[in-house]
């Protein structure tokens, strides 16, 4: 398992370094870096300084380290449009996001692996067909969609919730949480709903699929042969069986769910990463482009490689043999 | 004569589909005694399997039994309910499938699946029902039982899978056993020693066992009677010494006659021309007629039953004069 | 006459199929396929069947604006569902919107669908240091979620183009953008037919007498594998559909002089307080429709082509 540890770590360090060649090309050749900092009256002389000055004619290797050594150390340039260094917009920024996130993740499971195993389970009841209805209307709206729903019923009609922002914050040293706040918590309601919707769709969906595929298998037929009941049938052997590639897709939905925030975030005008790299994409900001790449890129390599870990601890036959290919 | 253990009687399955309702088991009775290897040999798609699964109620819909009667000790079982059936199963009537490899939860040990099983049909504690399973991969010949018991399926080879699966099946003594195929899928080498192993401790636990197979030679070797199905009807049943020998339906003699053997001098082995009649395509009167090289008119106009020319029974017109059951 | 022939066969064997039979069991399809069919050929026909002109900027009239349906006390059958802020009719724009949302899906769709068929057909019949490429690509893409790749083209389209350009350029931009993002799908699955169907005896053949690699892709192993390539495509383009409603309603999809669904929500979403709600929400309902429609059509053929199923 080690060696695995190993391979894995550096097969991330690979998908790193190819990002980060991405991002720097993005950084350093996607517009001029020179214009958008001056102004027009400018002279050609003190344009060329401060090329000379900002290392611009280095030779492209140089730069490209250089490069990597300040993403590594966490510098990450000016913002064009805001004109302040990019981490501390980024710092301010993450707990607002991953907050954000995390709430609308677990909503989706609690919510999702239920459903999905009732609707594998009795597939011709009435509840299971509420549960497909929904489903369907889940992956038929688009996220925007059901956030702006949300807002016209329960902020502007109903007036039960905030319709944007994040309510009152609580500043734990370098974190802020909204999550410890009467306001804030009532703020993240629908966000997180809204942001949720699409991958609870999504689990319930697997879940039965895989459910309904296991149910098939001779091993369950065999253990039904030997008369267990309906309860260790369904939920010792079946519920075991189909939870394995659950877990692997939703470990790896969680970094799609950072990156969606940016819709969420922008109905709900809510301060987070993507709002602002959204904001960046509509100015051409690109050291705020570029650092949201690399940070992206960032947390599904730690999130695939967590999943992977995950998948072999509670996988046995991928404990001992690596080159077993998995029959799902 | 002892009371059959087990009676069936013009046992029918079909087929509900959109081209209309296919008959797959087409009128079958047999007895089989306590403590009998009682061997249904055939080709695939003769209806041997579906015969089985209809024993032990797990028919696959569409397929469901749609005439006839199933006895076991006297009791009906053809019509139970799911969960009484489901108590019967395991401990009344157990079966072992083809492929020990997919009949395993691959997430479970061994030791626990057995355990399991036992726990669901006795009252033993958990701590007896851990002693009685080493004594059970004890007794189905594997080594280190003790060992062994915390493994998984798949660090065991095909052999040794198909004693557990055995082990499984036996593991709350049932009365009867149904074995669909299991040496098929096995080794040649390991094959003979399956087969030795599933009737020594049948004799021992007093079990009676189905055989269901197409391969001859298995049936040779441990069964006591055998039945030869057709198109998923009966065609002849009787000792096996005598059909071995003397096989009198044309079909069984063409299904003895390809069995190559190593004692007598070698002869040709005798094919039957044509294929046996999918379900769409059976013809009226005997479905065999069109490949039976003694076929006369009655033979394409009135199906055969199953005429008592005692030692065995056979459904062919052939032996009407034989007929020593009283009736004419 | 042989041509004609073998399609009449074709069609006796259709709807004698399996697939009919699916099809015709299931209302809710039918239904489906019925609201689907409506909404495209109204998309395509819009320039004719649209009371308005909604894109030409001469026919506005900001005393127009923030008409409300017709229904209510102020609105006017001029205006069947009302106007926006700028005075454009909403019904004409849903229809010329629509041209514009399904225009994007279909080319991005398509262009996806080649790019990914021909990667797939490629990989999986070639082989070797090509296939890992192309495999190790899919891999790394398939990870990052569709709209960031979306929206990082778009970016750099952006500070790469002029303005004016930009303008120009946007819907081939975010076609381009689309396709790219979801080649992935069909060329995984294509490799794993086409590798398949490498092994069987009419490519051997082929092989035998000599073709060139191109042809026995193309012309051979090309028609048995399009099978799932249909169904993806449909799944696909409603994918499409969401995802250019999306980016356009972030701001950085079609150009605001060409509104499609999604730039239409947008604009209504500022005014959903005021109370003018049917600048967001007619817009949004054809939506849903238009992309339910399409998901039922893909859920059903889907299982009317899974073997596993019958």
């Amino acid at each position: 398992m080690p060696a695995l540890i190993i391979r894995r770590i550096i097969q991330s360090v690979l998908v790193m370094l190819t990002v980060a060649v991405v991002a720097f090309t993005l950084f350093r050749y996607v517009g001029d870096p020179v214009s958008q900092m001056v102004g027009q009256e400018t002279t050609i002389a003190e344009r060329e300084q401060l090329r000379e000055d900002l290392g611009l004619n280095d030779p492209i290797i140089v730069q490209f380290v250089r490069f990597a050594l300040n993403t590594v150390q966490g510098k990450f340039g000016i913002s064009f449009r805001l004109g302040r260094p990019v981490n501390e917009l980024f710092a301010e920024r993450l707990p607002a996001t991953l907050e954000l996130s995390l709430v609308a993740a677990l909503f989706s499971l609690v919510m999702g692996i239920p459903m999905g195993v009732y609707t594998g389970l009795y597939p011709d009841r009435v509840l299971s067909k509420v549960f497909q209805t929904i489903s369907l209307i889940g992956i038929s709206l688009p996220t925007f969609l059901i956030g702006i729903l949300l807002i016209l019923f329960f902020g502007v009609l109903l007036s039960w919730l905030p319709t944007f922002g994040r309510g009152d914050v609580i500043q734990l040293g370098w974190w802020s949480t909204g999550l410890l706040t009467d306001s804030g918590l009532k703020a993240v309601v629908m966000p997180a709903f809204t942001l949720g919707m699409f991958q609870l769709t999504l689990i319930m969906r697997l879940v039965r699929s895989e459910i309904m595929e296991v149910l098939r298998t001779d091993y369950i037929k065999f253990a039904r042969a030997r008369g267990l009941t309906n309860r260790a049938v369904h939920f010792g052997h079946a519920l075991k069986n189909t939870l394995v590639p659950v877990i692997t897709i939703t470990g790896l939905q969680l970094g799609s769910i950072i990156a969606f925030a940016i819709i969420t975030e922008t109905v709900f005008q809510w301060p987070g990463m993507g709002l602002l790299f959204l904001q960046s994409i509509q100015f051409a900001d690109v050291p705020v482009m570029s650092t949201y790449l690399i940070l992206i890129a960032f947390f599904f390599v730690v999130i695939n490689l967590i999943v992977d870990i995950l998948y072999h601890v509670v996988d046995p036959r991928l404990r001992f043999d690596e080159s077993v290919v998995l029959s799902h | 004569m002892p009371e059959p253990l087990l009676k069936i009687e013009h046992l029918g399955i079909e087929f509900h589909t959109r081209r209309g309702t296919l008959v797959a088991v087409d009128d079958i009775s047999f007895d089989v005694l306590p403590g009998e290897v009682f061997g249904i040999v055939g080709e695939s798609g003769a209806g041997k399997s579906l015969t089985g699964q209809a024993i032990i109620g797990l028919l696959e819909p569409p397929g469901r039994i749609g005439a006839g009667r199933i006895f076991l000790n006297d009791q009906r079982i053809d019509q139970l309910p799911y969960h009484q059936m489901r108590r019967i199963r395991g401990k009344k009537i157990g079966m072992i499938f083809q492929d020990p490899l997919t009949s395993l939860n691959p997430l479970y040990t061994v030791g626990k699946q057995l355990v399991e099983t036992i726990l669901t049909h006795s009252e033993m504690t958990p701590n007896q029902a851990h002693q009685h399973t080493i004594a059970l991969l004890d007794e189905v010949g594997i080594p280190a039982a003790e060992k062994r018991i915390g493994h998984y399926p798949h660090q065991f080879s095909g052999g040794m899978r198909q004693r557990v699966v055995i082990a499984l099946a036996l593991c709350v003594s049932p009365s009867l056993i149904i074995a669909d195929e299991p040496t098929t899928a096995l080794d040649v080498s390991i094959q003979a020693q399956i087969i030795a192993l599933l009737k020594g401790l049948c004799k021992e636990h007093d079990t009676a066992v189905i055989l269901i197979t197409h391969d001859m030679g298995v049936i040779a070797e441990i069964s006591d009677r055998v039945a030869v199905m057709y198109a998923g009807r009966l065609v002849e049943v009787g000792e096996v010494r005598d059909i071995v020998k003397n096989p009198k339906h044309p079909y069984s003699q063409g299904l003895m006659g390809s069995i190559p053997s190593l004692h007598h001098k070698s002869e040709e082995l005798i094919q039957i021309e044509g294929t046996m009649p999918g379900l769409m395509e059976i013809p009226p009167g005997c479905a065999f007629h069109p490949r039976c090289p003694h076929a006369f008119d009655r033979c394409r106009q009135r199906r055969p039953g199953l005429i008592d020319t005692k030692p065995s029974k056979v459904a062919c017109w052939l032996f009407e004069n034989e007929d020593r059951s009283g009736n004419t | 006459m042989k041509s004609v022939l073998r399609i009449q066969d074709t069609v006796y064997r259709f709807f004698d199929s399996d697939i009919w039979y699916s099809f015709k069991k299931s209302k809710v399809t039918i239904a489906a396929a019925c609201v689907t069919v409506i909404m495209i050929l109204s998309a395509l026909t819009a320039p004719w069947i649209a009371p308005h002109n909604t894109f030409d900027p001469a026919t506005l009239d900001l005393m127009d604006a923030f008409t409300p349906p017709v229904w209510y006390e102020d609105g006017t059958p001029k205006f069947l569902l009302g106007t926006d802020d700028q005075g454009r009719d909403i019904f004409s724009t849903i229809l010329y919107g629509s041209r514009i949302s399904l225009f994007v899906a279909f080319a991005s769709m398509l262009l996806a669908m080649i790019l990914g068929v021909t990667l797939g057909l490629v990989s999986g019949y070639l082989g070797g240091a090509i296939e890992s490429i192309i495999m190790r690509i899919a891999d790394v893409q398939i990870s990052f979620p569709a709209i960031l790749i979306v929206l990082l083209i778009s970016g750099v389209a952006r500070s790469v183009l002029p303005n004016v350009r930009h303008e120009e350029m946007a819907v081939w931009v975010l076609i381009f953008a689309i396709g790219i993002s979801n080649w992935v799908h069909f060329a995984r699955t294509v490799r794993g037919s086409t590798m398949v169907e490498k092994n069987m005896e009419y490519v051997q053949s082929a092989r035998v007498i000599g073709r060139r690699r191109a042809a026995i892709m193309f012309r051979h192993i090309l028609p048995n594998v399009m099978g799932p390539v249909l169904v993806i495509g449909t799944i696909g383009l409603a994918v499409a559909v969401l995802t250019e409603a999306t980016i356009s309603f972030l701001g950085v999809g079609v150009p605001p002089t060409e509104p499609s669904l999604g730039t239409l929500i947008r604009i209504g979403q500022s005014f959903l307080f005021a109370g003018e709600w049917w600048i967001v929400i007619f817009p949004g309902v054809a939506l849903i429709i238009l992309v339910l429609a399409v998901n039922l059509l893909g859920d059903w053929m889907r299982d009317a082509l899974n073997p596993k199923l019958r």
